[in-house]
């Protein structure tokens, strides 16, 4: 492995106790260590974190935009799950 | 203060059931998705999908289809503000040894690591577009690819260390801040970020200024000669006229703003600055060293004098007081970090052979 094909990590930032970690950009580093570390001074400079993950991106699997609609279809037919789709009357408390 | 407006705060975000979930979901999307496939095979569809993004002013992401030359641009446009910020790196940290206390130098070593970082964060956006940060690097070291043309101006005193927040910062803002609603996400991501750490950049350069013009007559005249010095630069850095004989052809304004790459026309943004620096200058009690300069009623904004586009192409096509300094020092930094990237990379292949060892037998 030479530093030209360093590896690509994902880099995820929790901004504070009680938020998820949120995707927040990329670096190349030799290990998963380096990334970490560089992940903090690139990424949290200002506090911005509390926790940090680092994910190599080739271990990442993602859905196909190419096949957004016919992957999320399933979850467009089914407006009873929101419950909105409900007739109640409007005078019923804490429903 | 520039961008956090734009952040919204994922605790104050709940989803509303009636709102839709995702921002393809939404009927203007849908719509012109519609309207736009009428009749269309994998490649029109595929446009279609990308035009119907940018009609409803959506963000597009890195594995959406989209037309090479969308592609090809924001590579470009990405790949040279990347470099311009790690070019911007040198004017400045030239007088890392020579800030004139040790609260100036830990202020001036933290804003040369934020244009660090913000290169970082750029070659991370455009690595998104299927580039390589390695190459473009090599592109940047043979001069296959540009940078800012106001990093080939010297900073010849202290002084310039202040203009250069103040006024080429206040630029950089002023033209970045519009790029944080650009069409391609990742690039408004990083943008978010950069337009965040710039305002401090700009601040700490006016108080540098701020203080030098409450000093000594010397002090004075030193804010004063830097301000003389880059405040023309400073209005090029906004880039060729959009319209008229001085535009130039070439330009890539009108296809940037139909793709929602760019937001405001060139001149747009410039006659913002004026507006705004005529009255900082004020302020500071220095002068813009421009005989035209005078409030326009009618207009309604500050008229200016005419740029000297001789120069800029001058400068922009190398011969600028520091364009061979820029890159021999920029390709020395990369050549004399080799070892610390080998050393990183034997480290990490010598740890992963000793955990190998660690684990037991199968």
């Amino acid at each position: 492995m030479s530093e030209r094909s360093w590896p690509l990590f994902e880099v995820f930032v929790r901004a504070k106790r009680g938020l998820s970690h949120v995707h927040v950009g990329s670096l190349h580093a030799p290990d998963a260590t380096m990334a970490l570390r560089n992940a903090r001074d690139l990424y949290t400079r200002r506090q911005e974190g509390v926790s940090l993950w680092v994910v190599r991106s080739d271990d990442i699997t993602a859905s196909s935009p190419g096949e957004k609609d016919s992957f999320f279809d399933p979850a467009a037919d089914k407006v009873y799950r929101h419950p909105s789709f409900y007739d109640v009357p409007d005078d019923v408390e804490y429903l | 203060m520039y961008g956090t407006e734009m952040v919204a705060d994922q605790a104050d975000d709940p989803v509303e059931p009636d709102v839709p979930l995702n921002a393809s979901e939404t009927a203007d999307y849908s719509q012109a998705l519609a309207g736009a496939t009428a009749a269309g095979d994998r490649s029109q569809l595929a446009q279609a999908s990308f035009d119907a993004l940018i009609e409803s002013d959506l963000r597009v992401e890195p594995r959406d289809e989209m037309p090479d030359a969308y592609r090809r641009t924001l590579v470009r446009q990405i790949a040279q503000h990347a470099h311009s910020e790690i070019i911007g790196m040198q004017p400045e940290g030239a007088w890392i040894t020579r800030a004139p206390s040790l609260r100036r130098k830990a202020i001036l070593i933290a804003k040369v690591q934020d244009e660090a970082g913000h290169g970082l964060y750029l070659y991370s956006a455009a690595e998104t577009l299927g580039v390589d940060r390695a190459e473009l690097l090599d592109q940047l070291h043979e001069g296959r690819q540009k940078y800012s043309s106001i990093f080939n101006y010297p900073t010849l005193t202290w002084a310039d260390c202040g203009t250069i927040g103040w006024l080429v910062d206040g630029a950089a803002i002023m033209n970045q801040v519009p790029l944080c609603r650009c069409s391609y996400g990742p690039y408004a991501r990083a943008m978010i970020r950069v337009c965040k750490e710039e305002s401090f950049h700009q601040r700490q350069g006016f108080e540098i200024l701020w203080t030098l013009t409450r000093g000594t007559d010397a002090q004075r005249a030193m804010a004063q000669d830097a301000v003389d010095r880059w405040w023309w630069p400073s209005l090029m850095m906004f880039g060729p006229h959009d319209t008229g004989e001085a535009a130039g052809g070439g330009g890539h304004t009108e296809q940037s703003m139909a793709w929602g790459i760019k937001r405001f026309s060139n001149d747009e943004l410039r006659q913002r600055f004026v507006d705004t620096m005529v009255k900082q200058a004020d302020r500071l009690g220095l002068t813009l060293p421009d005989a035209d300069l005078r409030w326009n009623e009618q207009r309604g904004h500050w008229d200016f004098g005419a740029i000297d586009w001789a120069d800029f192409r001058r400068v922009l096509s190398g011969d600028g007081p520091c364009n061979a300094e820029r890159l021999a020092h920029r390709r020395g930094a990369h050549e004399k970090g080799a070892w610390v990237r080998e050393a990183a990379t034997a480290f990490a292949a010598k740890q992963a052979r000793a955990g190998r060892q660690k684990e037991p037998a199968a």
